[in-house]
Formats: structure tokens, sequence, C-alpha cells
């Protein structure tokens, strides 16, 4: 697990988990998108705790290994300010065969969105900017649940 | 017990402290009274049920009890990835 300052260049990651063995290799990359919940994003401004980032991340990816059994595991997370297209986070996986792998690499980003102390600031085209989770779960109060259906319907 | 801890802010919480790190002292038994207190103090509404908390760099569940000395990180709601 590493965070970086610096973007990330997923060929060069890819080539860390190159293994006789695999015979599957499974990637994830988020990038900033110009869009969020309607309204017309032009930056992301990430921060992180890094040390905790690192401990919780590997712990994760150790999760991942042992419960999928595959090969090798990474991941690299962005922080500072980025622009609309590059690359925020990337996971890789390496394993024998491809439905551990991808198994594997599922789990790991949806355990390091939620896991990680990282958080997202977002600057919109109109000057506006705002950390992403907090004003809107504060002043509407929604239940953890209902952010779940909500990002269940997203993701449907 | 009157207790002097560190307290780290980050994200939105840094924003509404003022400041990423502040000395309080404050009668408190778990990081639970630590939070509602703070977040009274600071003006932030962000429900306890969304964010997390770390006592000296490990992360530690709400009712976690806190001494005197300790370092106690509040993480507003996470937004990883």
């Amino acid at each position: 697990m590493q965070i970086s300052g610096q973007p990330i260049y997923p060929d060069k990651l890819r080539d860390k988990l190159l293994d006789e063995a695999a015979g599957a290799y499974v990637s994830f990359e988020g990038w900033i998108r110009n869009i969020n919940e309607g309204r017309e994003v032009h930056r992301l401004e990430y921060e992180a705790y890094e040390p905790l980032c690192v401990s919780e991340g590997q712990r994760v990816i150790e999760e991942a290994l042992s419960r999928f059994s595959v090969l090798h595991a990474r991941c690299v997370h962005r922080t500072g300010m980025l622009a609309l297209g590059e690359c925020a986070v990337w996971v890789g996986v390496s394993s024998g065969h491809r439905d551990e792998a991808f198994q594997a690499c599922r789990y790991i980003i949806d355990e390091v969105k939620t896991r990680l102390p990282i958080w997202k600031k977002e600057h919109y085209a109109d000057g506006d900017s705002g950390w992403v989770n907090c004003e809107r779960c504060a002043s509407h109060g929604h239940s953890h649940e209902e952010l779940q259906a909500r990002i269940s319907d997203r993701v449907r | 017990m009157s207790k002097t801890l560190t307290i780290r802010y980050f994200a939105i919480f840094r924003e509404h402290a003022g400041t990423g790190e502040e000395q309080v002292t404050l009668d408190v038994e778990t990081v639970a009274d630590v939070f509602a207190l703070l977040k009274d103090r600071h003006g932030s509404a962000e429900p306890l049920g969304h964010c997390k908390v770390a006592i000296n760099d490990e992360m530690a569940n709400w009712d976690a009890t806190v001494s005197d000395g300790d370092t106690v990180l509040l993480f507003p709601p996470v937004a990883g990835g």
C-alpha cells in the first residue's frame, strides 16, 4: 500500500506483479470525473493520513491475499490536487486464474474506499468547493443504510 | 477526571477547528465523549456514526477509553477512491 503525491503510472506498477505462476492480471483505476451529483467538477483535492492509510491498506491487501488466494496485490492512492482525467487510485492483482483476481481487486478497492483515512474536496466550476460525504451527510443526517442504498442505486 | 489530550483534526474537521492540532483538557472517559464535546465547541455537524477515530495512531472504537497524554485523531467521513 502506497500513498503518493506524484502521478500514478499503472504500467510501471503492473510490472511489479509479474509472476510466472500468474495466468491473470486484473487492475482498477479510479479517474477524476468532470461531474458529481449534477455539479460540474473542475478538480479534486485529496488529503490522507499516511501512517494509518499504509497500515490499514496493508491489512486490506493481506485480507485479499488470504481470502482469495491470489499471488500479488498492490494499491496506490494519490494525494494533492488532481486534474480531470488523472488517476486517483490504482489497484493491481495477479493470480493463477481470473476469477480470484477479479474478486480480490474488487475487494481491495471497496475496502480502501470505506476504511482508509482519505478525504476529497471537490472544486466546482462555479468556484464553490466541498468535502465529499461531509456537508451532505451532516446537513441531511443520512443514515449509513440510506447512503448505502443511494450508492447501490448508482451502481445499478 | 480531567485529562490533557492532543487532538488532531483532518479535512473538514481541521477547517471547523481552524487548526490541525490542539491540546485540550477535558473531563472525559471515552473517545465518544471527546468527539461530542469538541463537535459542539467547533460547530461540526457530522454524525459520529459516519466518522472514525484513532488513539496514538491505532484505529479505535468509539467506546475506547482515553488516558492522560493520549493523542486522539478525529477523522470525518472518509471518501477515498
